[in-house]
């Protein structure tokens, strides 16, 4: 009798659904790559990947097999267990982020009204903060296991970057929660429906413009990218926690960093840049096919996030790196103090308004 | 360690349950509050071959102990073997980065110690050729001082334009990095228009992409925090150390042989001496490029200088010392037996002690050379500039974090090759 009242037709929709996002996340993870090194070629006046593949398209494709067939070098004074649980780690918890994440709008198929987001869990926020606290467990135990001082100072450096960041983090969305009044992501993207309503912009970033960099900073340190790439600095640290991997298990980090960068990316277009939402949407809603009305807002959506990456990686290439008591100044007395500032400014703003 | 038994100093192994061998560590090294990390001798920061043990508490270092040597080639010794052409090749090794002045510097030396007069067309030749080392040297440097913070594009960039310096010496003596430029008295061939329409293209495209170096690091906030104030020398310690060149200059005292003792005719130009005033990363940083611009201004002259003169000297007229054209020693007995003399190794040098300095990439390059007469010097010392950096190093680094004394090192322009001879 169990098993008649499982709704199979969801469990079928989402585990489809997951999977696409899987293929999605890994793809989009793996021509990032191609596309930070394309980026940087064009920056630094190089040509950059040409050879496999037109524009070196295959180029991410000949990286993978070849870290597939790569030696696989277990350091003999590493704790082994933990050495290989680290990347694995690392990688669950960089994909785990994609499940609340609403990829575009719901549509009706045979009465079925179908959400393109896996979980709308109505903690959304709170499971991010989760979650990307999660994935410095990962470069921890990497680092910790692998027994090489370099490693474990770089472990040391990202652990104090996280939860230094974080608490800015949560502060500047804090300010943002008092406008939305909610955690589900999928409420925060309907509420930013449009892109103009009642005399202003509906996107969270034009309510929370400061909250919005505050959050962005905080961003690119959880992500440990460049200009706070502290923990695998390769000129200090020879490339720090991932110093002793070989083979895949160094694939899986280089590729997880990729994965987290689209995550946040996703992230931050939904909070403060409307999701799926984009100018006009109501009219192709009216006048459109459902399906084009759906492929348009997932598109939106996808333009947001490539646009973000893009950012990401110009900032990588533009900026040297902070140093270590620098990277805490800044996250212990600029950032935290304004996402404080910001916040009684949006609380006393919301009360005199009414809200 | 009195026994050469290598097992003895391997540290001790034991058996684990899980049948593998775990380091067992000395009684202290557990006690013990803070960690000794090898920074080198194959690190990404040390850019070359040398060690730094250092003694870290957590970020901050205690205590380094540098190790020098790793690349020793006995250059100073091998050139007591060699006729004196042979020990150029040797030069171009020290300081690799700027490996013509090198060159021309060992030239004027022994054209000092036999009195050798260049023409004027020379001296300025060799101006241009050492000016253009001097950029390629400070380009380099500079731009690791970026690498070694972060940011790698201001490197790639400029590194075209140190291509293109190659390019320009490829033309004049055939070979890119460890050039063996110039012969005593001049240069093995004159200037071809390749070479010179190279220059024209160089001198045309490089103002720019200077600038544009500039404007990414110059006033870069975190470029400048991360510089200033990092492994700072003072005037007397620089001074008591004798540190030179651009490291003494950001340091403020404004010391630079090219001025004080002028060669190669360098009295003919009009340039600054670029000077800082706290000895810190970011003052070496600046004077590095200030000097850039001035070698730049200073080639600008020696090019309008040299239109005015005959575009066909290109060596002094020393037959002793100077190879004969190849069609003479075919033709002509006296350059058949000078050819023969020349590369023989057979030209008699006469007794003699003579000191002389260049400006070099990295500070003041001096050979100090003792002639008994004969085929080869009879001692030949190299004053490697980079020799002295790395002796101040443990102590402008010490109390700093680990961050500062990579970047400090590359600030100061050690480079092995130079540093071991």
């Amino acid at each position: 009798m169990l098993l008649m009242q499982i709704d199979w037709l969801f469990l079928i929709e989402k585990i489809g659904l997951i999977t696409i996002i899987l293929l999605i996340s890994l793809g989009i993870a793996a021509y990032a790559t191609w596309g930070e090194r394309k980026v940087a070629a064009v920056m630094q006046d190089r040509i950059g990947p040409a050879r496999a593949g037109i524009f070196g398209l295959l180029q991410p494709l000949a990286d993978g097999g070849k870290l597939f067939f790569k030696e696989e070098i277990i350091p003999q004074s590493a704790s082994k267990i933990i050495f290989v649980l680290g990347p694995a780690m690392f990688m669950v918890t960089a994909l785990m982020t994609s499940a609340i994440i609403p990829w575009g709008p719901s549509f009706e198929v045979g009465g079925r009204i179908i959400s393109l987001q896996v979980a709308d869990i109505n903690i959304g926020i709170l499971f991010i903060f989760g979650v990307v606290s999660l994935g410095v467990y990962g470069i921890m135990l990497g680092g910790w296991a692998s027994n090489n001082k370099y490693s474990l100072l770089s472990s040391i450096r990202a652990a104090s970057q996280s939860i230094s960041y974080e608490l800015a983090m949560g502060i500047s969305l804090i300010a943002l929660l008092m406008l939305t009044g909610t955690l589900s992501l999928h409420d925060i993207v309907e509420q930013q429906h449009g892109f103009w309503a009642d005399g202003y912009f509906t996107w969270n970033f034009f309510k929370q413009p400061l909250g919005f960099f505050i959050f962005l900073v905080c961003a690119f340190a959880e992500l440990n990218r460049a200009p706070f790439d502290l923990p695998e600095c390769e000129s200090e640290l020879n490339m720090g926690f991932h110093l002793e991997y070989s083979s895949m298990k160094l694939g899986l980090y280089l590729f997880a960093e990729y994965i987290n960068m689209f995550i946040s990316s996703a992230v931050m277009a939904t909070l403060f840049f409307g999701g799926y939402n984009y100018p006009g949407m109501d009219w192709v809603a009216a006048h459109a096919p459902q399906w084009l009305f759906v492929l348009s807002g997932v598109t939106a959506f996808f333009i947001k996030i490539i646009a973000f990456i893009l950012f990401f990686m110009l900032i990588r290439w533009t900026l040297p790196r902070f140093r270590y008591d620098q990277l805490m100044k800044l996250g212990w007395k600029s950032l935290i103090p304004l996402a404080l500032i910001n916040m009684l400014i949006t609380g006393g703003v919301a009360l005199w308004l009414g809200k | 360690m009195a026994d050469n038994n290598i097992k003895s100093m391997l540290p001790e192994t034991s058996e684990t349950t899980h049948g593998r061998h775990h380091i067992k560590l000395s009684e202290d090294s557990l006690a013990k509050q803070t960690t000794t990390l090898n920074l080198g001798p194959t690190h990404p920061a040390t850019h070359g071959v040398f060690q730094n043990i250092l003694e870290v508490d957590g970020e901050r270092i205690l205590h380094t102990d540098p190790t020098i040597g790793y690349i020793h080639r006995a250059f100073e010794k091998i050139a007591e073997r060699r006729p004196y052409y042979q020990v150029t090749p040797l030069t171009d090794r020290l300081n690799y980065c700027s490996a013509a002045i090198n060159n021309i510097g060992w030239h004027l030396t022994v054209e000092k110690l036999v009195g050798i007069q260049t023409p004027k067309r020379v001296d300025y030749l060799r101006v241009i050729i050492m000016e253009l080392a001097r950029i390629a040297d400070h380009l380099v440097c500079n731009s690791v001082i970026g690498v070694d913070t972060g940011a790698l594009t201001g490197f790639t960039y400029v590194f075209q334009y140190r291509e293109k310096i190659y390019d320009i010496w490829e033309e004049i003596c055939g070979s890119r990095l460890t050039t063996n430029i110039g012969r005593f008295g001049g240069f093995e061939r004159n200037f071809n228009q390749a070479a010179w329409d190279k220059l024209d293209d160089f001198m045309r495209t490089f103002p720019h992409a200077f600038e544009e170096f500039q404007i990414l690091l110059d006033r870069n906030r975190i470029f400048m925090e991360r510089c200033m104030g990092a492994g700072p020398i003072t005037a007397e310690k620089a001074l008591s150390y004798s540190v030179t060149g651009p490291n003494l200059r950001a340091a403020g005292v404004d010391y630079d042989v090219r001025v004080s003792n002028p060669y190669c005719s360098y009295e003919d130009f009009d340039f600054k001496i670029p000077i800082g005033t706290t000895g810190d990363v970011y003052d070496r940083y600046m004077v590095r490029n200030t000097e850039i611009w001035e070698s730049f201004s200073i080639i600008q002259q020696a090019i309008e200088k040299i239109k005015d003169l005959d575009p066909s000297i290109y060596h002094a007229d020393v037959p002793d010392f100077y190879l004969p054209e190849k069609k003479d020693v075919y033709t002509k007995m006296e350059s058949l037996i000078y050819h023969f003399k020349i590369v023989m190794g057979e030209i008699n040098i006469l007794p003699g002690e003579v000191y002389h300095a260049v400006e070099g990439g990295n500070g003041e390059l001096g050979y100090y050379l003792i002639s008994d007469g004969g085929r080869s010097p009879y001692r030949l010392h190299f004053r490697r500039p980079c020799f002295i950096y790395y002796q101040i190093y443990p102590e402008i680094i010490k109390g700093g974090l680990l961050s500062d004394a990579v970047v400090t090192l590359s600030s100061l322009n050690v480079i092995a090759g130079e540093l071991d001879a």
